[in-house]
C-alpha cells in the first residue's frame, strides 16, 4: 500500500479531444496541465487550455506522441509531477509506464506489469483461462486451422480496431497478417498480431472496471459498442439492451476477475463478446481510460479521470461506489468523424471553418475542434464525441439527434448524415431480441450521400452569387436574354454536379429559379425557405444547413491542361505512399493495385483507372502527398 | 444632411395614370427585347445551335464575370429599319476578370451576321465608347461580311472600324478578338489590327480570299483550313496568338488575356460604398406624366436615384425651372442639371452656365435629366436676351470637359436639347425612358407652324387657302412628327445608347459613373467668350 501523494501538474501525453477532456477535470481539482504538442497541432485548442506546453518537433505520431523519451523530458522541464496517457498513443505501454515511475513521476495508470500482462493479448487470454474467464479460441498465426474460420487478425499491442484483418480465406491469411503487422508497427510500434476466432453475430458489451492500490476493485456497469465498422467503434451506450441484471452481475464479476488476475489499479475496460445465447467470452482487457468512458459517466455520476487522479494519489475508491455503483437513465455516445462512410469511410482533412454544438440539455460534447481547427492528416480522424444522456434510451437517441442536426460543422466532410440517419431509427434497429451484431454495419447497405432537397441547392448557389454581389443588383442586365447559371459539386469522392439557374430583379428579389432543370414556381413560400437556409460560403466552399450539405463552386473553365491529365491517377487524400508496386513501363490491368497510400493509420489502395501502360511515375515511396495530387499516368492500351 | 421629401402619393388618380401609361411603354419596348434576343428566328437560331455553338448572347454570359452587371448598348439599333432590329450585332459593357470592357459581337443567326449601314453605326458608337473610356475592347467575331444590297452605305464609312482598332491600340486601349467563325476579307482585318487574338480549332476561317477566290485569282487549288484555319494561324501564319479547343475554352482564353492586361482605372474612384435612395425606385414609373404637357418635379426623381436621397440644391430659389445641385451616386460625386418646368429662360441659362462652370472647377460629373420643350420665345424674351443666354449655357455644355450622362426623361425640345447636352453635345453616355420624345418642336407647334406660314405664302400669292387639305397635311405633318420623335424611333436611329426602364436609371448612371471613371476627370479652366 503505497502512501497517499497529492499530484500538483499533470502532463497530458495526448492530444485532442482526450487531452482537452482530462485537462478539464484538472481545472476542477484545481492540478495544473501541460499539453505536448506535434507541429501539426500548435494551434490546437488542447494546447491553449493547458497551464503550460511544451512542443514536440515534427508531425508524424512516431515524431511526437510516440517518443516517450521527449515526453518525460517534457514533464521533468515543465515541473509535472505525474503523467496522464489518455487514450491509443503510449498509453498501453508498459515499458513508458515503467520509464515514467523510473522518472520519479507519477503513472495515472494501471502497474506496468498490469499492462504487460494484458498487452499481451495472447498472454493475456491463458491468464484469463486460468483464472476461469470464458475466452475465445485463439492461437499464434501459424496453426490457423485450429481455429477455424472465419478468423480473425489482431496486434497482439493493438486496439480500436488498428491492425485488425478478418479472414474468410485460408489464402487471404498471408495478406491481412502482413498488412496487420505493417499497421501494428506503425501504430503501437510492436508488430506482433495473433489470431483467433471470429464470433459472428455477437455483441461487444464491455466492463468499465476500476481498483485501487487497497486491493478494491469495482465494475461501473456496461457499456454496449456492438455498432462498429471495420472494428472501429461508431456508437457506445449503456446500459445494453442486451443484458438483465442477472447477466450484468455475471459479467461484472468475470471483469473484476481479470483485473484482479493482473493486480490492476486504476480505470479499464474488460472487454467481451457477447454471443446471442447470451454466452460472453474475454476479448482483450484495455488498460486505460477508453474513448467512451463518458458514457459510464453519465449512468453513474462518477468523474472517470478524477478517479484516476485520486488512485493514483493512492487514495481508495470512495465507499459510497464500493457499496453501489448507480445505473440511472440511459447515455449514447456516437463518434464523429472527419470521414465520408458513403465513399467508404474516405478521411478528410482540412480547415473547419466554424464549428459550434450548440447546447442541446442533456448533451455533453467532447471535441477536439473549434472555429479555424485544422484537422491534420496524421492521426486519428475522430473530431468529437456527443453524449446524450437520457431517462429513456430513446430520449437520449433523439437529443442527439438534435444536436447533431443543429451543430454548425463547415468544414471537411464528416459521418454525421450516418450518425443521425442511424440514431433516428435506432431503439428499431437494434431492438431488444432483434438486435444488430459487430458485423452489421459492415454488412448494411448504406446507401448514398443523403441528398439535399432543391431549395437547398438553390439556397447554396445563391448564397455564392450573394457572395460576388458588388455595386450593383446581382447579374443585373437592361437586356435579360436569359438565366445567370451557377454550378455546384457535391460529394467527396465522384462530385454530383447540381445546376442552379436564376434571375433576380433590379431590387436583388429572387424571380426565377431552374434546379437541375427543373423550373421552380418563385413565391414567397419558396423565397422564404431559401431565405431560412443557413448558408455560408468559405472561398470555394459552400456550407448549407449548418454544414450537413457541403459543396464546391467549381471553376468557371477547365484549361484542357487540367482535363488533358485523363489517364493520370491523383492520390485521394493526403497521405504517404508506403509501397509503390510498378514503375514506367509496366503493363498493367483495369483496377490492378498500383500503389499504397498510409492516410489516418489506413492504408488505402490506389488502382489503375483502366488497362494499360505507365506512362510516368510522378511520385515516390515515402512522399508526403497532398490530396489530389498526381500520382501517376497510366496510357491506355 | 437635405434629403429630399416624398412626396408620392401612391393612391393619387394621376400617379396610377401615369404608372399606367408608362408601364404600357414599357412592355412595347420589351416585346421589342424579347424580338431581338430571339435572334434570326428559330430556324436560324437551330441551325446555329446544331453546329455547336452558342448564341452571341450566351458568349457574352459565359464571359463576363458570375453575377456582374452588363450593360447592353443600342440593343434596338435599326428598329423602323428595313433591317432587323438590333442590328445583327450586340455591343455592351461587361465585367471581364473584374476589368469594364467593352464586348462586342456579331450574331450569325441575324442574316449570317452581315453588316448593314446601323450595325456599322452601333458598332461605331461602341469604339466611341471604347475610346473615350478607356475600355479594353473584345471583339467576338463570327460575320459574313458587309450586307451586299448596301455596301455603299458601309464600304467607304466601315473602313473606320479597322482604323479605330488600331488608334485604340495606339492609345493604349487593348483590343482582344476572339475569333468564333468567319472573318474574311475585309472582316479577317478585325483580327488583324487586334493586339490579342483568340482562334478555334475548326471554327475560326480568317483569310482575304476563299478557295473560289483564289482559284479565279491564280489558279490555285485550296481548302478553307489552309486558307485560314485557326490551326494554320496558330503554327505558321502566326495571326492567332492564342489556339482555342472550343468556343468555351476560347472565351477562356479571352478572359485569360483580359487578366493580364493589367487594366487600372485612373479616375478618382468612389467617395463611399453608396447608400440606396430613401424611397422606392418602383415609384419613378408613376412620375412623368402621362399627358406630356404636365410637368413634373425632378426632385422626385432625383429622390429615387441619389445616394440616401441626399441632394444639395444650388441656387434652389434663382431661375427655377431648372433644377441644379449635388449629390452622390453609387458614391461617385455628380452634378445634377435638370428640367422643371419644361422651358428655358434667361435665368435658367444662366444658373445652369454657372452650374456648369463649377462642376469644371471641382472636377465633377454632370448628369442632364432633360425634360425639356426648349428656350423661351417672345417679344419679351426675345429682347432680355434669351438667345445670349442660351448661348452661355450651351457654350458651357460644350466646352465643359468632366463627363457628362443624359437622360431624356420626357422630353427634349428645340435647342433646349443642346443646352441639356443632347447627342450632339458628346455626352459619355445617354439614355431615354421609354416614354422621352426629341424633336426641333413639338408635333403640333411644328404642324401649326408649317399651317401659318403656307397660309401666308397662299395670301401673298393672291391663291385661294383650301382649309380643308391644310387640316389634312397638319395632321399628317403631326403624325409624322410624333412618330419621328418617339423613344423608340430614336434609339432605332442610334441617336442614343439605349431605352432603360426608368426604374434601372440609378443602376445606369452608376455603371456609367464606374465606367467613366476609368479616365481621370478633369474640368475645363477655360471657356469660349461668354456674350454678356
Amino acid at each position: 500500500m503505497n502512501p497517499a501523494r497529492p499530484i500538483t501538474c499533470i502532463l497530458v501525453a495526448n492530444r485532442g479531444e482526450i487531452a482537452r477532456r482530462v485537462m478539464r477535470t484538472c481545472r476542477e481539482l484545481a492540478i495544473d496541465s501541460v499539453a505536448v504538442f506535434s507541429d501539426a497541432d500548435e494551434h490546437a485548442p488542447f494546447v491553449r487550455e493547458a497551464d503550460r506546453s511544451v512542443r514536440l518537433p515534427g508531425t508524424a505520431s512516431i515524431d511526437t506522441y510516440l517518443r516517450s523519451d521527449l515526453l518525460i523530458a517534457a514533464a521533468l522541464q515543465a515541473g509535472a509531477d505525474a503523467i496522464h496517457p489518455g487514450y491509443g498513443f503510449l498509453s498501453e505501454n508498459a515499458a513508458f509506464a515503467q520509464q515514467v515511475l523510473d522518472a520519479g513521476l507519477v503513472w495515472i495508470g494501471p502497474p506496468p506489469g498490469a499492462i504487460a500482462a494484458m498487452g499481451s493479448k495472447i498472454a493475456a487470454k491463458k491468464l484469463m483461462r486460468e483464472h476461469g474467464v470464458p475466452v475465445v479460441p485463439d492461437n499464434t498465426v501459424e496453426t490457423l486451422e485450429q481455429i477455424g474460420l472465419p478468423a480473425l487478425v489482431k496486434a497482439s499491442a493493438g486496439g480500436g480496431g488498428r491492425g485488425m484483418r478478418i479472414v474468410r480465406d485460408a489464402a487471404a491469411l498471408d495478406d491481412a497478417v502482413a498488412g496487420a503487422q505493417r499497421e501494428a508497427a506503425s501504430a503501437f510500434g510492436d508488430s506482433t498480431v495473433f489470431v483467433e476466432r471470429y464470433l459472428e453475430g455477437a455483441r461487444h458489451v464491455e466492463i468499465q472496471v476500476l481498483a485501487d492500490t487497497h486491493s478494491n476493485v469495482i465494475a461501473l456497469h456496461e457499456r454496449d459498442c456492438t455498432l462498429q465498422r471495420r472494428h472501429q467503434k461508431v456508437l457506445e451506450e449503456a446500459p445494453s439492451p442486451a443484458l438483465d441484471a442477472h447477466l450484468r452481475l455475471r459479467m461484472e464479476a468475470a471483469a473484476v476477475a481479470a483485473a484482479a488476475a493482473v493486480s490492476y489499479v486504476g480505470a479499464g475496460t474488460v472487454e467481451f463478446l457477447l454471443d446471442a445465447a447470451g454466452g460472453f467470452w474475454f476479448l482483450e482487457m484495455n488498460t486505460r481510460l477508453q474513448v467512451e468512458h463518458p458514457v459510464t459517466e453519465l449512468v453513474t455520476g462518477v468523474d472517470l479521470v478524477a478517479l484516476q487522479v485520486s488512485i493514483a494519489e493512492g487514495h481508495a475508491i470512495p465507499a459510497e461506489l464500493l457499496v453501489a455503483v448507480p445505473l440511472r437513465g440511459h447515455a449514447i455516445e456516437v463518434r464523429l468523424c472527419a470521414e465520408d462512410p458513403y465513399c467508404g469511410y474516405l478521411p478528410s482533412s482540412g480547415t473547419f471553418h466554424e464549428v459550434d454544438f450548440g447546447s442541446v440539455p442533456g448533451v455533453r460534447v467532447d471535441n477536439a475542434i473549434e472555429s479555424g481547427s485544422e484537422v491534420p492528416p496524421y492521426y486519428d480522424s475522430m473530431i468529437a464525441k456527443l453524449i446524450a444522456h437520457g431517462s429513456t434510451r430513446a430520449e437520449a437517441a433523439r437529443r442527439l439527434v438534435k444536436a447533431l442536426s443543429g451543430a454548425t460543422l463547415h468544414g471537411p466532410v464528416t459521418n454525421r448524415e450516418l450518425l443521425i440517419d442511424l440514431l433516428s431509427r435506432w431503439t428499431e434497429l437494434d431492438a431488444p431480441g432483434a438486435g444488430i451484431d459487430t458485423g452489421w454495419l459492415d454488412r448494411h447497405d448504406l446507401g448514398t450521400t443523403p441528398a439535399p432537397n432543391a431549395v437547398t441547392i438553390a439556397a447554396a448557389a445563391l448564397a455564392v452569387a450573394a457572395s460576388r454581389r458588388g455595386r450593383f443588383p446581382t447579374g443585373w442586365r437592361n437586356n435579360a436574354s436569359q438565366l445567370h447559371r451557377q454550378p455546384l459539386l457535391r460529394g467527396s469522392a465522384e462530385p454530383v454536379e447540381q445546376v442552379v439557374e436564376y434571375r433576380f430583379d433590379r431590387a436583388d428579389v429572387l424571380q426565377q429559379l431552374v434546379v437541375d432543370g427543373t423550373p421552380i414556381e418563385v413565391d414567397t413560400a419558396v423565397r422564404d425557405a431559401v431565405a431560412n437556409t443557413a448558408v455560408t460560403v468559405h472561398g470555394g466552399e459552400v456550407f448549407a444547413s449548418h454544414g450537413r450539405f457541403t459543396f464546391t463552386v467549381p471553376p468557371m473553365f477547365v484549361s484542357p491542361d487540367d482535363a488533358g491529365r485523363a489517364g493520370s491517377t491523383v492520390a485521394p487524400m493526403p497521405g504517404k505512399i508506403v509501397r509503390l508496386l510498378v514503375s514506367a513501363g509496366d503493363s498493367v490491368v483495369a483496377g490492378q493495385a498500383l500503389l499504397f497510400i498510409e492516410a489516418m493509420k489506413m492504408e488505402h489502395q490506389v488502382v489503375a483507372p483502366h488497362a494499360g501502360v505507365i506512362a510516368e511515375v510522378f511520385v515516390q515511396t515515402g512522399q508526403q502527398l497532398d490530396g489530389g495530387q498526381p500520382l501517376l499516368k497510366v496510357d491506355p492500351s | 444632411m437635405p434629403v429630399l421629401p416624398d412626396r408620392i402619393d401612391e393612391h393619387s388618380d394621376a400617379y396610377r395614370e401615369n404608372r399606367a401609361s408608362l408601364t404600357a411603354q414599357l412592355a412595347a419596348h420589351d416585346e421589342q427585347l424579347t424580338k431581338v434576343n430571339l435572334g434570326g428566328g428559330e430556324k436560324y437560331v437551330a441551325r446555329h445551335r446544331a453546329r455547336g455553338k452558342l448564341l452571341i448572347r450566351e458568349r457574352i454570359e459565359a464571359l463576363v464575370d458570375p453575377d456582374s452587371p452588363f450593360l447592353e448598348l443600342s440593343p434596338l439599333a435599326a428598329y423602323g429599319s428595313t433591317f432587323p432590329v438590333g442590328a445583327g450585332s450586340v455591343t455592351g459593357i461587361g465585367v471581364v476578370e473584374g476589368v469594364e470592357c467593352l464586348i462586342s459581337g456579331s450574331d450569325p443567326t441575324m442574316r449570317g451576321g452581315a453588316s448593314n449601314p446601323f450595325t456599322l453605326k452601333k458598332g461605331l458608337r461602341a469604339a466611341e465608347i471604347a475610346r473615350e473610356n478607356r475600355l479594353p475592347v473584345i471583339g467576338l467575331t463570327e460575320s459574313g461580311g458587309a450586307d451586299l444590297p448596301t455596301q455603299s452605305e458601309i464600304f467607304i464609312p466601315g473602313g473606320a472600324s479597322f482604323r479605330n482598332i488600331t488608334n485604340a491600340s495606339a492609345a493604349g486601349i487593348p483590343q482582344v478578338s476572339i475569333v468564333f467563325g468567319n472573318s474574311t476579307a475585309g472582316g479577317a482585318y478585325v483580327p488583324g489590327m487586334s493586339d490579342y487574338v483568340v482562334m478555334i480549332k475548326e471554327r475560326s476561317k480568317v483569310f482575304l480570299g476563299g478557295p473560289p477566290l483564289v482559284k479565279m485569282a491564280t489558279g490555285e487549288d485550296s481548302d478553307d483550313e489552309s486558307l485560314g484555319g485557326a490551326e494554320m494561324h496558330a503554327r505558321i501564319s502566326g495571326l492567332a496568338d492564342y489556339f482555342a479547343l472550343d468556343e468555351l475554352d476560347a472565351i477562356r482564353l479571352g478572359r485569360q488575356v483580359v487578366k493580364r492586361l493589367n487594366q487600372r482605372k485612373r479616375g478618382p474612384g468612389p467617395r463611399g460604398p453608396g447608400r440606396p435612395p430613401k424611397y422606392d425606385p418602383d415609384q419613378l414609373l408613376g412620375i412623368p406624366s402621362a399627358d406630356p404637357k404636365v410637368p413634373f418635379d425632378p426632385r422626385d426623381v432625383i429622390a429615387r436615384v441619389v445616394d440616401d436621397s441626399d441632394f444639395d440644391e444650388f441656387k434652389p430659389l434663382y431661375g427655377t425651372s431648372l433644377v441644379t445641385g449635388f449629390a452622390e451616386l453609387h458614391g461617385y460625386p455628380i452634378g445634377i442639371l435638370a428640367n422643371h418646368h419644361g422651358v428655358l429662360f434667361s435665368e435658367e441659362s444662366e444658373k445652369a452656365a454657372q452650374f456648369i462652370q463649377l462642376a469644371n472647377q471641382i472636377d465633377t460629373p454632370l448628369v442632364f435629366l432633360q425634360n425639356t420643350t426648349g428656350y423661351m420665345v417672345g417679344k419679351e424674351f426675345e429682347q432680355r436676351g434669351i438667345i445670349k443666354d442660351g448661348s452661355k449655357m450651351i457654350n458651357a455644355v460644350s466646352n465643359s470637359r468632366v463627363p457628362h450622362l443624359t437622360i431624356n426623361m420626357a422630353a427634349s425640345y428645340g435647342a433646349g436639347n443642346y443646352g441639356m447636352c443632347g447627342r450632339a453635345f458628346g455626352p459619355r453616355f445617354l439614355f431615354a425612358w421609354p416614354n422621352a420624345k426629341s424633336a426641333v418642336m413639338g408635333p403640333a407647334q411644328l404642324a401649326g407652324v408649317m399651317s401659318i406660314v403656307a397660309r401666308e405664302s397662299a395670301a401673298s400669292m393672291g391663291k385661294p387657302f383650301d382649309e380643308e387639305a391644310d387640316a389634312g397635311l397638319r395632321q399628317l405633318v403631326e403624325d409624322q412628327i410624333e412618330r419621328e420623335s418617339l423613344a423608340m424611333f430614336m434609339t432605332g436611329k442610334v441617336y442614343d445608347d439605349g431605352i432603360i426602364d426608368p426604374r434601372d436609371t440609378r443602376t445606369v448612371l452608376g455603371i456609367c459613373l464606374s465606367v467613366i471613371d476609368n479616365q481621370p476627370i478633369e474640368g475645363t479652366r477655360g471657356y469660349g467668350v461668354f456674350r454678356m
